[in-house]
């Protein structure tokens, strides 16, 4: 069995979800600070390929990433880099689509947080980078960590835009997800049930990892309360 | 004890509700602000740590600005060097006693030099046995000694309590004042007090700033605004718990609109809006300003009863309170009473408002 898809849909999901974590937290954090106005604007903005249809988001980002558009064709010119129907073209997918999960998993730890534990810290001198990465985020680690996997989880089954801009291409730009839809297409069965299987198994495991975690963070919570 | 004014403050900031005006100046002592809640009192404190920015003003502190709007002066709060304390202690809760107190030492010292400081403070707030411990896994007095401990290791130049004890219950929040008292005793310095309880400022202030609507109402030393509150407000938060409005008849003499009675002041009714009596000044000398009442009610307290008046045939009136001990109520215990206003008890009250 080749199991090139597995590693494809592997390392596609595990490198988008460190851009989406980085990105996810550091919109949701400065978000929360800006103007009510800017505020719901840039909400709106950044949740829309939640909703959006994954074809939708795969068609506009040919649209500036294919080699005949704007920034495709600068790329290509420049770099001699062509962006689209390689693996790694599938980053980009993953990574508008799942990043409104991140964002809003975020947004709602960061929420909880208790403000007053940031303004002691700052009368006791400490620099904000401290705060952010020593209280702030083991403060909301829980709910973090689970979007962060959840995240994950749904970056390993994006399909939709991923076949727009990455294409199916056996051993090269093959996922989980592309190859199930090849394998039906062609009839394949057995084969097909098999990528089920292991879809399956891995988002099996990862949900899980985020129930055992939501439920660790409700028990630090109230450990919290005193 | 260089300066006799080590803290001064003059800010304006204009908020949703209402319009925050606050000017004072405080040596080396104890400032209580006093107020009820959403008076301010809080965004005070808040301005002066540097957690909030006022439209307008100037914060010095020990000769040093903190702000000043006209020169474009905003230190971020962890320039500030003031040490605060809030209602619920924010300690860090994924940090144990020890790393707590560190995170409260300066940072450009050294490791050891760190430690040594931290492991002294343990000590002196007896610590020791709980440096391992998480905040969730100590009793209130063991957060607030932490707390404590974690503000005082970064050497500050002032202190702010914000309502450091209204969280708790009765019997503890008497014990941990007491140990916050000390803490100030040795500190030596400008202590800033956030609180709306009377007996708690009383008995930790030199100096009280009573605040309503976002401005300073009457600033004085602690005596003199318990024996003269001034305003309505002041006498109200100071614990006065009879007022009425008035009419003024003669330079000494007013009406008691509420509760229908004719009464000599010792003081000169000019200003005066309203008069004010505490429960416990009301006596039975007999002379000026005494009235035959009837007693409405009459409610025991643990160590004394307060007992609700009329005058004699003015139903419609409010009642007032009279407080007097247990004894003496048994002793005298009647359907009526004939009862004493002192002139010189009577305290003599403006409206907030038409402040000068």
């Amino acid at each position: 069995m080749d199991w090139f898809p597995l590693i494809n849909s592997l390392r596609i999901a595990g490198i988008s979800t460190v851009i989406i974590f980085f990105a996810g937290i550091f919109s949701a954090y400065y978000i929360a600070k800006a103007p009510r106005a800017v505020k719901g604007f840039l909400d709106v903005i950044l949740t829309l390929p939640l909703v959006l249809p994954p074809t939708v988001v795969g068609y506009l980002l040919l649209m500036a990433l294919g080699p005949r558009r704007p920034i495709g064709a600068w790329l290509l010119d420049t770099f001699e880099i062509k962006v689209t129907m390689t693996w790694w073209s599938a980053i980009f997918a993953t990574t508008v689509v799942i990043f409104p999960l991140m964002y809003r998993t975020a947004r709602g730890a960061f929420e909880s947080f208790d403000e007053t534990l940031a303004y002691s810290a700052k009368t006791l001198g400490l620099p904000n980078y401290y705060i952010f990465w020593k209280i702030r985020m083991p403060y909301c680690r829980q709910g973090i960590l689970a979007g962060t996997v959840l995240a994950f989880a749904r970056a390993l089954g994006e399909y939709g835009a991923t076949s727009m801009i990455a294409g199916y291409t056996p051993g090269h730009t093959a996922t989980i997800s592309t190859t199930v839809y090849q394998l039906w297409r062609i009839n394949d069965d057995g084969q097909a049930f098999k990528w089920v299987m292991i879809n399956m198994a891995i988002s099996f495991v990862v949900l899980l990892a985020v129930n055992l975690l939501e439920k660790r963070s409700a028990a630090q919570a109230m450990g919290r309360r005193r | 004890m260089v300066s006799a004014m080590s803290m001064f403050v003059d800010i304006e900031k204009r908020m949703d509700a209402f319009f925050l005006k606050v000017n004072f100046e405080v040596g080396e002592e104890t400032l209580a602000l006093l107020g009820a809640s959403g008076c301010g009192k809080s965004m005070t404190l808040k301005c002066i740590a540097g957690i909030e920015k006022p439209d307008r003003g100037r914060i010095v502190v020990d000769g040093v600005t903190l702000f000043d709007s006209e020169k474009g002066i905003h230190l971020p709060p962890q320039k500030r060097c003031l040490g605060m304390m809030f209602q619920n202690y924010a300690l860090f809760p994924n940090m144990t006693v020890e790393q707590n107190i560190k995170a409260g030492t300066k940072r450009e010292k050294n490791k050891k030099e760190r430690q040594y400081v931290v492991e002294e403070m343990m000590e002196r707030f007896g610590l020791r046995k709980y440096a391992g411990h998480y905040p969730h896994q100590l009793s209130g007095g063991q957060q607030q000694r932490t707390a404590l401990a974690r503000m005082l290791v970064s050497t500050p130049r002032a202190l702010l309590l914000d309502e450091p004890f209204s969280a708790l219950d009765n019997h503890l929040r008497f014990r941990l004042e007491q140990e916050v008292r000390e803490v100030i005793r040795g500190f030596n310095r400008t202590v800033l007090l956030v609180s709306h309880d009377r007996d708690e400022v009383f008995r930790m202030a030199q100096t009280i700033a009573v605040m309503d609507e976002g401005k300073v109402e009457v600033l004085g030393s602690r005596d003199a605004v318990f024996e003269n509150p001034k305003t309505v407000v002041s006498a109200r938060l100071t614990g006065c718990k009879n007022i009425s409005a008035i009419e003024r008849r003669d330079t000494h003499r007013v009406f008691a609109r509420d509760w229908g009675l004719e009464l000599s002041t010792a003081g000169q009714v000019s200003e005066a809006a309203a008069i004010g009596v505490r429960m416990h000044d009301i006596c039975q000398r007999g002379g000026e300003n005494s009235f035959l009442c009837r007693v409405a009610d009459e409610i025991e307290n643990p160590f004394s009863y307060t007992i609700m008046l009329k005058p004699d045939g003015k139903e419609d009136s409010a009642p007032f309170g009279w407080e007097l001990e247990k004894e003496s109520w048994e002793k005298i215990r009647a359907k009526t009473v004939e009862i004493t206003i002192p002139p010189e008890a009577i305290l003599l009250l403006r409206e907030g408002d038409c402040s000068g």
